[in-house]
Protein backbone atom coordinates (compact mmCIF):
# COMPACT_ATOMS: atom_id res chain seq x y z
CA UNK A 1 0.00 0.00 0.00
CA UNK A 2 1.23 3.20 -0.83
CA UNK A 3 -0.31 4.79 2.19
CA UNK A 4 3.17 4.77 3.27
CA UNK A 5 3.48 7.96 1.25
CA UNK A 6 1.37 9.86 4.57
CA UNK A 7 -0.54 12.63 3.54
CA UNK A 8 -0.50 15.72 6.41
CA UNK A 9 -2.82 15.03 9.17
CA UNK A 10 -6.01 17.05 8.70
CA UNK A 11 -5.85 18.43 12.03
CA UNK A 12 -2.09 20.16 10.89
CA UNK A 13 -3.60 22.49 8.47
CA UNK A 14 -4.18 25.97 8.60
CA UNK A 15 -6.65 28.91 7.78
CA UNK A 16 -4.89 31.71 5.90
CA UNK A 17 -5.44 35.38 7.73
CA UNK A 18 -7.33 38.10 7.37
CA UNK A 19 -10.05 36.01 5.53
CA UNK A 20 -7.45 35.27 2.70
CA UNK A 21 -7.03 38.83 1.91
CA UNK A 22 -3.52 39.87 0.54
CA UNK A 23 -2.00 42.27 -1.24
CA UNK A 24 -0.93 40.03 -3.69
CA UNK A 25 -4.91 39.38 -5.18
CA UNK A 26 -4.85 43.01 -5.63
CA UNK A 27 -1.82 43.27 -7.62
CA UNK A 28 -3.29 40.65 -10.05
CA UNK A 29 -6.43 42.33 -10.09
CA UNK A 30 -4.81 45.90 -10.98
CA UNK A 31 -3.27 43.95 -13.83
CA UNK A 32 -6.44 42.83 -14.59
CA UNK A 33 -8.27 46.16 -14.62
CA UNK A 34 -4.75 48.04 -16.75
CA UNK A 35 -5.25 45.19 -19.49
CA UNK A 36 -9.42 45.97 -20.14
CA UNK A 37 -8.90 49.84 -22.04
CA UNK A 38 -12.44 50.91 -21.57
CA UNK A 39 -11.71 51.28 -17.79
CA UNK A 40 -8.74 53.14 -17.81
CA UNK A 41 -10.58 55.31 -20.32
CA UNK A 42 -13.64 56.06 -18.44
CA UNK A 43 -11.65 56.32 -15.03
CA UNK A 44 -8.13 57.72 -15.82
CA UNK A 45 -8.60 59.51 -19.84
CA UNK A 46 -12.45 61.36 -19.56
CA UNK A 47 -11.27 63.56 -16.21
CA UNK A 48 -8.44 64.95 -17.35
CA UNK A 49 -10.13 64.88 -20.57
CA UNK A 50 -12.91 67.14 -18.84
CA UNK A 51 -10.41 69.31 -17.04
CA UNK A 52 -8.53 70.17 -20.29
CA UNK A 53 -12.17 71.49 -22.13
CA UNK A 54 -13.72 72.87 -18.92
CA UNK A 55 -10.67 73.72 -16.40
CA UNK A 56 -8.45 75.92 -18.69
CA UNK A 57 -11.07 78.53 -20.34
CA UNK A 58 -9.19 81.72 -19.68
CA UNK A 59 -13.17 83.36 -19.01
CA UNK A 60 -13.12 82.09 -15.42
CA UNK A 61 -10.54 79.97 -14.55
CA UNK A 62 -8.61 82.78 -12.83
CA UNK A 63 -11.61 84.17 -10.60
CA UNK A 64 -10.94 83.81 -6.93
CA UNK A 65 -12.73 81.08 -5.55
CA UNK A 66 -12.16 80.89 -1.80
CA UNK A 67 -8.10 80.16 -1.49
CA UNK A 68 -7.36 79.46 -5.23
CA UNK A 69 -9.22 79.47 -8.65
CA UNK A 70 -11.98 78.40 -10.32
CA UNK A 71 -9.32 76.52 -12.57
CA UNK A 72 -8.43 74.42 -9.33
CA UNK A 73 -12.23 74.22 -7.80
CA UNK A 74 -13.02 72.47 -11.47
CA UNK A 75 -9.83 70.19 -11.69
CA UNK A 76 -11.39 69.10 -7.73
CA UNK A 77 -14.46 68.33 -9.26
CA UNK A 78 -12.95 66.52 -12.33
CA UNK A 79 -10.95 64.18 -10.14
CA UNK A 80 -13.83 63.48 -7.56
CA UNK A 81 -15.73 62.44 -10.81
CA UNK A 82 -12.82 60.15 -12.18
CA UNK A 83 -12.56 58.56 -8.47
CA UNK A 84 -16.06 57.50 -8.23
CA UNK A 85 -15.75 55.99 -11.41
CA UNK A 86 -13.42 54.13 -10.38
CA UNK A 87 -14.93 52.74 -7.38
CA UNK A 88 -18.15 52.37 -8.33
CA UNK A 89 -17.34 50.71 -11.52
CA UNK A 90 -14.39 48.34 -9.65
CA UNK A 91 -17.14 47.25 -6.96
CA UNK A 92 -19.77 46.72 -9.52
CA UNK A 93 -17.11 43.91 -11.36
CA UNK A 94 -18.22 41.82 -7.85
CA UNK A 95 -21.35 41.29 -9.50
CA UNK A 96 -20.26 40.27 -13.15
CA UNK A 97 -18.17 38.00 -10.96
CA UNK A 98 -21.01 36.57 -10.11
CA UNK A 99 -23.23 35.54 -13.01
CA UNK A 100 -19.93 34.17 -14.09
CA UNK A 101 -19.70 31.68 -11.28
CA UNK A 102 -16.54 32.87 -10.09
CA UNK A 103 -17.33 33.64 -7.05
CA UNK A 104 -19.39 30.24 -6.28
CA UNK A 105 -15.45 29.13 -7.30
CA UNK A 106 -14.12 31.50 -4.60
CA UNK A 107 -16.89 29.39 -1.96
CA UNK A 108 -14.77 26.83 -1.80
CA UNK A 109 -11.40 28.73 -0.96
CA UNK A 110 -10.73 30.03 2.37
CA UNK A 111 -11.38 33.64 0.97
CA UNK A 112 -14.34 34.96 3.37
CA UNK A 113 -16.75 37.22 1.53
CA UNK A 114 -15.61 40.30 3.14
CA UNK A 115 -11.96 39.87 2.13
CA UNK A 116 -13.38 39.41 -1.03
CA UNK A 117 -15.21 42.84 -1.46
CA UNK A 118 -11.86 44.38 0.63
CA UNK A 119 -9.59 43.02 -2.25
CA UNK A 120 -12.18 44.93 -4.60
CA UNK A 121 -11.94 48.03 -2.71
CA UNK A 122 -8.43 48.22 -2.20
CA UNK A 123 -7.81 47.46 -6.07
CA UNK A 124 -10.56 50.10 -7.07
CA UNK A 125 -8.92 52.81 -4.60
CA UNK A 126 -5.80 52.19 -6.60
CA UNK A 127 -7.23 52.69 -9.78
CA UNK A 128 -9.09 56.15 -8.37
CA UNK A 129 -5.85 57.25 -6.95
CA UNK A 130 -4.24 56.91 -10.25
CA UNK A 131 -6.90 58.79 -11.89
CA UNK A 132 -7.11 61.69 -9.58
CA UNK A 133 -3.57 61.15 -9.29
CA UNK A 134 -3.62 61.79 -13.31
CA UNK A 135 -6.33 65.02 -13.02
CA UNK A 136 -3.81 66.71 -10.46
CA UNK A 137 -0.84 66.26 -12.39
CA UNK A 138 -1.82 67.72 -15.57
CA UNK A 139 -3.43 70.79 -13.76
CA UNK A 140 0.15 71.16 -11.67
CA UNK A 141 1.68 71.10 -15.70
CA UNK A 142 -0.95 72.84 -17.43
CA UNK A 143 -0.04 75.96 -14.41
CA UNK A 144 -3.86 77.27 -14.14
CA UNK A 145 -5.10 75.54 -10.92
CA UNK A 146 -4.08 77.76 -8.58
CA UNK A 147 -4.46 76.71 -4.45
CA UNK A 148 -1.99 76.43 -1.18
CA UNK A 149 0.24 73.40 -2.05
CA UNK A 150 -1.41 71.93 1.32
CA UNK A 151 -5.30 72.24 -0.08
CA UNK A 152 -3.62 70.39 -3.14
CA UNK A 153 -3.12 67.52 -0.73
CA UNK A 154 -5.82 67.65 1.50
CA UNK A 155 -8.48 68.08 -1.35
CA UNK A 156 -6.60 65.29 -3.34
CA UNK A 157 -6.53 62.66 -0.20
CA UNK A 158 -10.65 63.48 1.13
CA UNK A 159 -12.27 62.69 -2.32
CA UNK A 160 -10.11 60.07 -2.94
CA UNK A 161 -11.04 58.01 0.15
CA UNK A 162 -14.97 59.94 -0.11
CA UNK A 163 -15.68 58.22 -2.84
CA UNK A 164 -15.63 54.91 -1.62
CA UNK A 165 -18.90 55.89 -0.80
CA UNK A 166 -19.91 55.04 -4.14
CA UNK A 167 -18.26 51.72 -4.17
CA UNK A 168 -20.90 50.62 -2.09
CA UNK A 169 -23.19 52.87 -4.79
CA UNK A 170 -21.21 50.26 -7.01
CA UNK A 171 -21.67 46.92 -5.19
CA UNK A 172 -25.80 47.66 -4.75
CA UNK A 173 -26.45 48.37 -8.68
CA UNK A 174 -23.96 45.28 -9.11
CA UNK A 175 -26.12 42.88 -7.12
CA UNK A 176 -29.27 44.90 -8.24
CA UNK A 177 -28.30 44.53 -12.28
CA UNK A 178 -25.67 41.54 -12.59
CA UNK A 179 -24.57 42.47 -16.05
CA UNK A 180 -23.48 44.70 -18.51
CA UNK A 181 -26.49 46.89 -18.46
CA UNK A 182 -25.17 47.55 -14.44
CA UNK A 183 -22.19 48.99 -15.58
CA UNK A 184 -23.77 51.19 -18.37
CA UNK A 185 -26.33 52.13 -15.52
CA UNK A 186 -23.47 53.00 -12.97
CA UNK A 187 -22.10 55.10 -16.16
CA UNK A 188 -25.61 56.79 -17.00
CA UNK A 189 -26.48 57.49 -13.17
CA UNK A 190 -22.81 58.84 -12.32
CA UNK A 191 -23.72 61.68 -15.12
CA UNK A 192 -26.49 62.81 -13.85
CA UNK A 193 -25.32 62.46 -10.12
CA UNK A 194 -22.76 64.44 -11.60
CA UNK A 195 -24.44 67.23 -12.86
CA UNK A 196 -26.98 66.94 -9.29
CA UNK A 197 -23.54 67.51 -7.35
CA UNK A 198 -22.47 70.19 -9.12
CA UNK A 199 -19.20 68.45 -10.88
CA UNK A 200 -19.96 69.51 -14.62
CA UNK A 201 -22.06 72.91 -14.08
CA UNK A 202 -22.22 75.44 -11.30
CA UNK A 203 -25.36 75.20 -9.62
CA UNK A 204 -25.62 78.74 -8.41
CA UNK A 205 -26.56 78.45 -12.56
CA UNK A 206 -29.64 75.72 -12.29
CA UNK A 207 -33.01 78.01 -11.63
CA UNK A 208 -34.21 77.99 -7.76
CA UNK A 209 -36.55 74.41 -7.78
CA UNK A 210 -33.56 72.90 -9.62
CA UNK A 211 -30.99 73.93 -7.01
CA UNK A 212 -33.22 72.53 -3.94
CA UNK A 213 -33.62 69.00 -5.77
CA UNK A 214 -29.90 68.96 -6.69
CA UNK A 215 -28.89 69.22 -2.73
CA UNK A 216 -30.75 65.62 -2.50
CA UNK A 217 -28.73 63.81 -5.17
CA UNK A 218 -25.76 61.52 -3.66
CA UNK A 219 -22.62 63.48 -5.18
CA UNK A 220 -23.77 66.56 -3.83
CA UNK A 221 -22.65 66.20 0.13
CA UNK A 222 -19.37 64.70 -1.18
CA UNK A 223 -18.65 67.54 -3.68
CA UNK A 224 -19.56 70.14 -1.28
CA UNK A 225 -16.75 68.39 1.47
CA UNK A 226 -13.92 67.80 -0.97
CA UNK A 227 -13.85 71.28 -1.93
CA UNK A 228 -14.50 72.83 1.48
CA UNK A 229 -10.49 72.76 1.96
CA UNK A 230 -10.58 75.17 -1.13
CA UNK A 231 -13.83 77.19 -0.72
CA UNK A 232 -13.81 77.46 3.35
CA UNK A 233 -16.23 79.48 4.95
CA UNK A 234 -19.45 78.07 7.11
CA UNK A 235 -19.37 74.12 6.85
CA UNK A 236 -23.01 73.50 6.36
CA UNK A 237 -24.23 70.24 8.55
CA UNK A 238 -26.42 69.39 5.54
CA UNK A 239 -23.48 68.44 3.41
CA UNK A 240 -22.94 65.39 5.35
CA UNK A 241 -26.03 64.37 6.42
CA UNK A 242 -26.69 64.14 2.49
CA UNK A 243 -23.15 61.83 2.78
CA UNK A 244 -24.48 59.72 5.35
CA UNK A 245 -27.43 59.46 4.24
CA UNK A 246 -26.88 58.06 0.74
CA UNK A 247 -24.25 56.04 2.76
CA UNK A 248 -26.75 54.24 4.39
CA UNK A 249 -28.83 53.81 1.39
CA UNK A 250 -26.51 52.42 -0.46
CA UNK A 251 -24.89 50.05 2.04
CA UNK A 252 -28.08 48.97 2.96
CA UNK A 253 -29.28 48.00 -0.23
CA UNK A 254 -25.92 46.03 -1.23
CA UNK A 255 -25.88 44.55 1.73
CA UNK A 256 -30.16 43.37 1.12
CA UNK A 257 -29.24 42.09 -1.83
CA UNK A 258 -25.95 40.26 -0.94
CA UNK A 259 -27.81 38.42 1.54
CA UNK A 260 -30.84 37.98 -1.00
CA UNK A 261 -28.09 36.64 -3.23
CA UNK A 262 -26.19 34.27 -0.99
CA UNK A 263 -29.17 32.91 0.17
CA UNK A 264 -29.80 31.43 -3.51
CA UNK A 265 -26.38 30.21 -4.61
CA UNK B 1 -27.44 -9.81 -1.63
CA UNK B 2 -27.84 -6.48 0.89
CA UNK B 3 -25.65 -3.20 -0.57
CA UNK B 4 -28.28 -0.79 -0.26
CA UNK B 5 -27.29 1.66 2.91
CA UNK B 6 -24.45 -0.93 3.26
CA UNK B 7 -20.94 1.63 4.34
CA UNK B 8 -18.92 -0.54 1.96
CA UNK B 9 -16.43 -1.61 4.74
CA UNK B 10 -15.19 -4.39 2.39
CA UNK B 11 -13.79 -2.06 -0.36
CA UNK B 12 -10.47 -0.91 -0.58
CA UNK B 13 -9.35 1.84 1.90
CA UNK B 14 -5.95 3.16 0.83
CA UNK B 15 -6.21 6.10 3.31
CA UNK B 16 -4.30 6.76 6.57
CA UNK B 17 -6.83 3.85 8.07
CA UNK B 18 -8.52 5.79 11.67
CA UNK B 19 -9.99 9.08 11.92
CA UNK B 20 -12.55 10.53 10.80
CA UNK B 21 -14.29 9.63 7.29
CA UNK B 22 -13.77 11.86 4.40
CA UNK B 23 -17.42 12.40 4.12
CA UNK B 24 -20.62 11.60 6.31
CA UNK B 25 -24.09 12.33 5.65
CA UNK B 26 -27.13 11.77 7.91
CA UNK B 27 -30.12 12.01 7.11
CA UNK B 28 -29.39 14.59 4.58
CA UNK B 29 -32.41 16.71 3.94
CA UNK B 30 -32.41 19.63 1.22
CA UNK B 31 -35.90 21.29 -0.04
CA UNK B 32 -36.21 24.00 -2.49
CA UNK B 33 -39.70 25.21 -1.88
CA UNK B 34 -41.88 22.05 -2.81
CA UNK B 35 -39.40 20.13 -4.36
CA UNK B 36 -37.45 17.48 -2.13
CA UNK B 37 -34.36 17.54 -3.84
CA UNK B 38 -31.95 15.15 -1.29
CA UNK B 39 -34.58 12.81 0.74
CA UNK B 40 -32.91 11.02 3.60
CA UNK B 41 -29.49 10.51 2.47
CA UNK B 42 -26.87 8.31 4.75
CA UNK B 43 -23.49 8.58 3.12
CA UNK B 44 -20.09 7.43 4.99
CA UNK B 45 -16.97 7.71 2.71
CA UNK B 46 -13.58 6.57 3.91
CA UNK B 47 -10.28 8.04 3.32
CA UNK B 48 -8.69 6.75 0.67
CA UNK B 49 -11.44 6.01 -1.68
CA UNK B 50 -12.61 6.52 -5.14
CA UNK B 51 -16.82 6.70 -5.31
CA UNK B 52 -18.70 7.61 -8.27
CA UNK B 53 -21.84 9.47 -7.95
CA UNK B 54 -24.49 8.33 -10.87
CA UNK B 55 -27.94 9.75 -11.21
CA UNK B 56 -29.47 11.16 -13.87
CA UNK B 57 -30.29 14.61 -14.20
CA UNK B 58 -32.47 16.05 -10.91
CA UNK B 59 -31.92 13.18 -8.65
CA UNK B 60 -30.01 15.64 -6.21
CA UNK B 61 -26.46 14.95 -7.07
CA UNK B 62 -25.38 18.72 -7.53
CA UNK B 63 -27.27 19.07 -4.21
CA UNK B 64 -25.92 16.93 -2.14
CA UNK B 65 -22.52 17.99 -3.38
CA UNK B 66 -22.84 21.50 -2.69
CA UNK B 67 -24.23 20.51 1.16
CA UNK B 68 -20.49 18.62 1.55
CA UNK B 69 -18.75 22.00 0.35
CA UNK B 70 -20.97 24.04 2.18
CA UNK B 71 -22.53 25.96 -0.69
CA UNK B 72 -25.54 25.28 0.62
CA UNK B 73 -27.12 24.03 4.38
CA UNK B 74 -29.42 21.21 4.55
CA UNK B 75 -32.54 21.61 5.53
CA UNK B 76 -32.33 19.27 8.12
CA UNK B 77 -29.45 16.53 8.47
CA UNK B 78 -25.78 16.81 9.28
CA UNK B 79 -23.20 16.64 6.59
CA UNK B 80 -19.10 16.65 7.97
CA UNK B 81 -16.06 16.55 6.50
CA UNK B 82 -13.70 15.02 8.31
CA UNK B 83 -15.23 15.66 11.14
CA UNK B 84 -15.49 19.03 10.69
CA UNK B 85 -18.15 21.19 9.21
CA UNK B 86 -17.42 21.84 5.40
CA UNK B 87 -16.87 25.21 5.61
CA UNK B 88 -14.19 24.93 8.22
CA UNK B 89 -13.05 21.79 6.05
CA UNK B 90 -12.97 24.34 2.93
CA UNK B 91 -11.44 26.88 4.94
CA UNK B 92 -8.06 24.22 5.97
CA UNK B 93 -8.31 23.21 2.05
CA UNK B 94 -9.20 19.94 3.04
CA UNK B 95 -11.80 19.81 0.28
CA UNK B 96 -11.47 20.98 -3.30
CA UNK B 97 -14.12 20.86 -6.17
CA UNK B 98 -14.17 21.09 -9.84
CA UNK B 99 -17.91 22.41 -10.53
CA UNK B 100 -19.50 22.15 -13.41
CA UNK B 101 -21.10 25.72 -12.30
CA UNK B 102 -17.39 27.09 -11.35
CA UNK B 103 -17.16 30.11 -13.35
CA UNK B 104 -13.78 31.51 -14.51
CA UNK B 105 -12.69 35.08 -14.91
CA UNK B 106 -11.99 35.77 -18.96
CA UNK B 107 -9.86 38.51 -18.15
CA UNK B 108 -6.77 36.65 -16.18
CA UNK B 109 -4.38 34.79 -17.84
CA UNK B 110 -4.04 31.49 -17.05
CA UNK B 111 -1.05 31.07 -14.44
CA UNK B 112 -2.67 34.55 -12.95
CA UNK B 113 -5.77 32.53 -12.19
CA UNK B 114 -3.92 29.95 -10.89
CA UNK B 115 -1.53 32.23 -8.85
CA UNK B 116 -4.38 34.00 -7.57
CA UNK B 117 -6.22 30.70 -5.94
CA UNK B 118 -2.82 29.81 -5.01
CA UNK B 119 -2.47 32.90 -2.57
CA UNK B 120 -6.15 32.49 -0.72
CA UNK B 121 -4.48 28.93 0.80
CA UNK B 122 -2.74 29.04 4.26
CA UNK B 123 0.05 26.76 2.55
CA UNK B 124 -0.08 25.99 -1.51
CA UNK B 125 0.82 23.48 -3.44
CA UNK B 126 3.31 25.53 -6.45
CA UNK B 127 1.11 27.24 -9.31
CA UNK B 128 3.56 25.88 -12.00
CA UNK B 129 3.26 22.32 -10.06
CA UNK B 130 -0.43 22.01 -10.72
CA UNK B 131 0.01 23.44 -13.88
CA UNK B 132 1.93 21.15 -15.28
CA UNK B 133 -0.41 18.08 -13.52
CA UNK B 134 -3.05 19.80 -15.28
CA UNK B 135 -1.56 19.80 -18.92
CA UNK B 136 -1.98 23.58 -18.89
CA UNK B 137 1.50 25.19 -18.19
CA UNK B 138 1.82 25.51 -22.10
CA UNK B 139 -0.35 27.94 -22.05
CA UNK B 140 -0.37 29.42 -18.92
CA UNK B 141 0.38 33.54 -21.10
CA UNK B 142 -3.27 32.47 -22.73
CA UNK B 143 -6.45 34.70 -21.57
CA UNK B 144 -9.13 32.37 -20.28
CA UNK B 145 -11.50 33.46 -22.32
CA UNK B 146 -9.46 32.43 -24.91
CA UNK B 147 -9.31 28.61 -24.25
CA UNK B 148 -11.11 25.80 -25.15
CA UNK B 149 -13.77 24.32 -22.89
CA UNK B 150 -11.24 21.15 -22.12
CA UNK B 151 -8.17 24.20 -21.00
CA UNK B 152 -11.07 25.64 -18.82
CA UNK B 153 -11.24 22.39 -17.44
CA UNK B 154 -8.17 21.40 -17.02
CA UNK B 155 -7.43 24.65 -15.19
CA UNK B 156 -10.89 24.12 -12.92
CA UNK B 157 -8.85 20.82 -12.31
CA UNK B 158 -5.23 22.76 -11.66
CA UNK B 159 -7.30 24.50 -9.31
CA UNK B 160 -8.39 22.22 -7.15
CA UNK B 161 -4.93 20.65 -6.49
CA UNK B 162 -3.47 23.77 -5.22
CA UNK B 163 -4.37 23.28 -1.55
CA UNK B 164 -3.67 19.21 -2.09
CA UNK B 165 -6.91 18.71 -0.64
CA UNK B 166 -7.49 15.29 0.95
CA UNK B 167 -11.04 15.24 -0.59
CA UNK B 168 -11.80 15.98 -4.08
CA UNK B 169 -14.95 16.30 -5.37
CA UNK B 170 -15.46 16.26 -9.19
CA UNK B 171 -18.62 17.12 -10.72
CA UNK B 172 -18.67 15.95 -14.14
CA UNK B 173 -14.69 16.01 -14.65
CA UNK B 174 -13.88 15.46 -18.16
CA UNK B 175 -16.51 17.20 -19.60
CA UNK B 176 -15.41 19.04 -22.81
CA UNK B 177 -12.07 17.05 -22.57
CA UNK B 178 -11.07 14.52 -25.56
CA UNK B 179 -9.96 11.34 -25.42
CA UNK B 180 -6.41 11.74 -24.45
CA UNK B 181 -7.11 14.55 -21.89
CA UNK B 182 -9.82 12.64 -19.96
CA UNK B 183 -7.45 9.43 -20.01
CA UNK B 184 -4.06 11.36 -18.49
CA UNK B 185 -6.77 13.24 -16.47
CA UNK B 186 -7.72 9.58 -14.69
CA UNK B 187 -4.17 8.79 -14.68
CA UNK B 188 -3.61 11.96 -12.62
CA UNK B 189 -6.28 11.43 -9.82
CA UNK B 190 -5.70 7.45 -9.83
CA UNK B 191 -2.07 8.44 -8.78
CA UNK B 192 -3.71 11.17 -6.18
CA UNK B 193 -6.38 7.91 -4.88
CA UNK B 194 -3.42 6.10 -4.38
CA UNK B 195 -1.29 8.16 -2.12
CA UNK B 196 -4.12 8.43 -0.15
CA UNK B 197 -6.79 11.07 -1.65
CA UNK B 198 -10.49 10.56 -1.46
CA UNK B 199 -12.05 11.29 -4.47
CA UNK B 200 -15.77 11.50 -5.31
CA UNK B 201 -17.13 12.20 -8.52
CA UNK B 202 -20.47 12.73 -10.47
CA UNK B 203 -20.52 11.72 -14.32
CA UNK B 204 -22.25 10.74 -16.67
CA UNK B 205 -19.75 8.82 -18.03
CA UNK B 206 -20.66 5.31 -17.10
CA UNK B 207 -17.83 3.94 -18.48
CA UNK B 208 -15.69 6.52 -16.38
CA UNK B 209 -17.29 5.38 -13.42
CA UNK B 210 -17.10 1.46 -14.00
CA UNK B 211 -13.38 1.77 -14.56
CA UNK B 212 -11.68 4.45 -12.23
CA UNK B 213 -14.43 3.92 -9.10
CA UNK B 214 -13.87 1.52 -6.20
CA UNK B 215 -17.11 1.97 -5.37
CA UNK B 216 -20.50 3.50 -6.69
CA UNK B 217 -23.06 5.12 -5.08
CA UNK B 218 -26.39 5.84 -7.52
CA UNK B 219 -29.00 8.28 -6.26
CA UNK B 220 -32.65 8.84 -8.05
CA UNK B 221 -35.06 11.11 -6.77
CA UNK B 222 -32.99 12.30 -3.60
CA UNK B 223 -32.38 8.69 -2.04
CA UNK B 224 -29.91 6.23 -2.33
CA UNK B 225 -30.63 3.11 -4.26
CA UNK B 226 -27.66 1.17 -5.22
CA UNK B 227 -24.32 1.49 -3.18
CA UNK B 228 -21.76 -1.06 -3.89
CA UNK B 229 -18.46 -1.80 -6.74
CA UNK B 230 -19.38 -1.52 -9.90
CA UNK B 231 -19.68 -5.17 -10.19
CA UNK B 232 -21.93 -5.37 -7.53
CA UNK B 233 -23.88 -2.54 -8.97
CA UNK B 234 -24.23 -4.07 -12.15
CA UNK B 235 -25.19 -7.70 -10.98
CA UNK B 236 -28.26 -5.88 -8.59
CA UNK B 237 -29.48 -4.61 -11.47
CA UNK B 238 -29.38 -6.69 -14.19
CA UNK B 239 -28.34 -10.13 -12.85
CA UNK B 240 -25.84 -12.01 -15.28
CA UNK B 241 -26.76 -13.70 -18.81
CA UNK B 242 -25.70 -17.21 -19.08
CA UNK B 243 -25.36 -18.62 -22.59
CA UNK B 244 -24.67 -21.86 -23.62
CA UNK B 245 -25.14 -24.55 -26.20
CA UNK B 246 -27.55 -27.14 -25.26
CA UNK B 247 -29.93 -29.24 -27.76
CA UNK B 248 -32.96 -29.66 -26.52
CA UNK B 249 -32.80 -27.68 -23.16
CA UNK B 250 -35.03 -28.67 -20.68
CA UNK B 251 -36.76 -24.85 -20.17
CA UNK B 252 -38.82 -26.32 -17.23
CA UNK B 253 -35.21 -27.85 -15.43
CA UNK B 254 -33.65 -24.65 -15.86
CA UNK B 255 -36.29 -22.36 -14.91
CA UNK B 256 -36.27 -24.35 -11.41
CA UNK B 257 -32.26 -22.97 -10.48
CA UNK B 258 -32.91 -20.15 -7.78
CA UNK B 259 -32.62 -16.95 -8.98
CA UNK B 260 -33.38 -17.55 -12.40
CA UNK B 261 -35.55 -14.74 -14.02
CA UNK B 262 -36.11 -15.77 -17.54
CA UNK B 263 -34.80 -19.19 -20.06
CA UNK B 264 -34.43 -18.14 -23.78
CA UNK B 265 -34.11 -21.19 -26.11
CA UNK B 266 -32.79 -20.48 -29.62
CA UNK B 267 -32.24 -23.06 -31.49
CA UNK B 268 -28.84 -25.15 -30.21
CA UNK B 269 -28.35 -22.38 -27.56
CA UNK B 270 -29.90 -21.26 -24.27
CA UNK B 271 -29.48 -18.28 -23.01
CA UNK B 272 -30.52 -17.69 -19.30
CA UNK B 273 -31.09 -14.32 -17.13
CA UNK B 274 -30.44 -14.87 -13.45
CA UNK B 275 -28.86 -13.17 -10.51
CA UNK B 276 -27.26 -16.13 -9.43
CA UNK B 277 -24.72 -17.28 -12.60
CA UNK B 278 -22.83 -19.45 -10.86
CA UNK B 279 -25.75 -21.61 -9.40
CA UNK B 280 -27.03 -21.44 -13.30
CA UNK B 281 -23.18 -22.33 -14.45
CA UNK B 282 -23.09 -25.19 -12.24
CA UNK B 283 -25.77 -27.07 -13.34
CA UNK B 284 -25.31 -26.60 -16.75
CA UNK B 285 -22.12 -27.39 -16.62
CA UNK B 286 -22.50 -30.82 -14.50
CA UNK B 287 -26.17 -31.79 -15.02
CA UNK B 288 -26.33 -31.41 -18.85
CA UNK B 289 -24.40 -31.31 -21.63
CA UNK B 290 -23.55 -27.88 -22.45
CA UNK B 291 -20.67 -26.38 -23.64
CA UNK B 292 -19.37 -23.17 -24.98
CA UNK B 293 -20.66 -21.38 -22.01
CA UNK B 294 -20.17 -17.39 -21.65
CA UNK B 295 -21.40 -15.73 -18.73
CA UNK B 296 -22.10 -11.93 -19.64
CA UNK B 297 -22.90 -9.00 -16.95
CA UNK B 298 -25.01 -6.47 -18.23
CA UNK B 299 -23.45 -3.20 -18.73
CA UNK B 300 -23.38 -0.55 -15.67
CA UNK B 301 -25.41 1.73 -18.51
CA UNK B 302 -28.27 -1.02 -18.18
CA UNK B 303 -28.04 -1.28 -13.82
CA UNK B 304 -27.99 2.47 -14.28
CA UNK B 305 -31.19 2.79 -16.51
CA UNK B 306 -32.92 -0.14 -14.45
CA UNK B 307 -32.24 1.47 -10.70
CA UNK B 308 -32.28 5.00 -12.02
CA UNK B 309 -35.38 4.91 -14.52
CA UNK B 310 -39.06 5.35 -14.03
CA UNK B 311 -39.42 0.77 -13.01
CA UNK B 312 -36.25 1.26 -10.48
CA UNK B 313 -38.78 1.74 -7.82
CA UNK B 314 -40.46 -1.43 -8.93
CA UNK B 315 -37.31 -3.46 -9.48
CA UNK B 316 -36.75 -2.26 -5.57
CA UNK B 317 -39.69 -3.77 -4.16
CA UNK B 318 -39.83 -7.20 -6.23
CA UNK B 319 -37.53 -7.65 -3.16
CA UNK B 320 -34.52 -8.48 -5.59
CA UNK B 321 -31.93 -6.11 -4.08
CA UNK B 322 -32.78 -7.24 -0.29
Amino acid sequence: MTSAVARPKPSDRGVPPFGGFSLQLVELEIHRLLRNRRTVIFSVLFPVFFFLVFGLNSAYANLRVGQGNTSAFIMISMALYGAVISTSGGAALVATERVAGWSRQLRITPLHPLAYIAVKMATSLVLGAASVAAVYITGAVTGKPSMPVGIWVTTGVVLWVGSLLFAAFGLFIGYLLPSENGMQVIGFSLMLFSFGGGLFIPLSQFSHLLRELAAFTPLFGLNQVVHYPLVQGSFDWTWAANLLAWLIIFTGGAVWRFRKDTARV
Amino acid sequence: MNVVGQTAEHLPSRGVGAGPPAIELRDLHKTFGSVNAVRGVDLRIDAGQVVAFLGPNGAGKTSTIDMVLGLSEPTSGSVSVYGLSPRDAVRKGLVSAVMQTGGLVKDFTVAETVRYVAHLFASSQPAQEVMERAGIDAIGDRLVGKCSGGEQQRLRFAIALLPDPDLLLLDEPTQGMDVEGRRSFWAAIRHDADQGRTVVFATHYLEEADAYADRVVLIRKGEIVADGTAAQVKALASGRTVRATLPDADEASLSAIGGVDSVEVRGDSVVVHCSDSDAVARHLLTRTDACDLEIAALGLEEAFIALTGDGGADNLSEGRFR
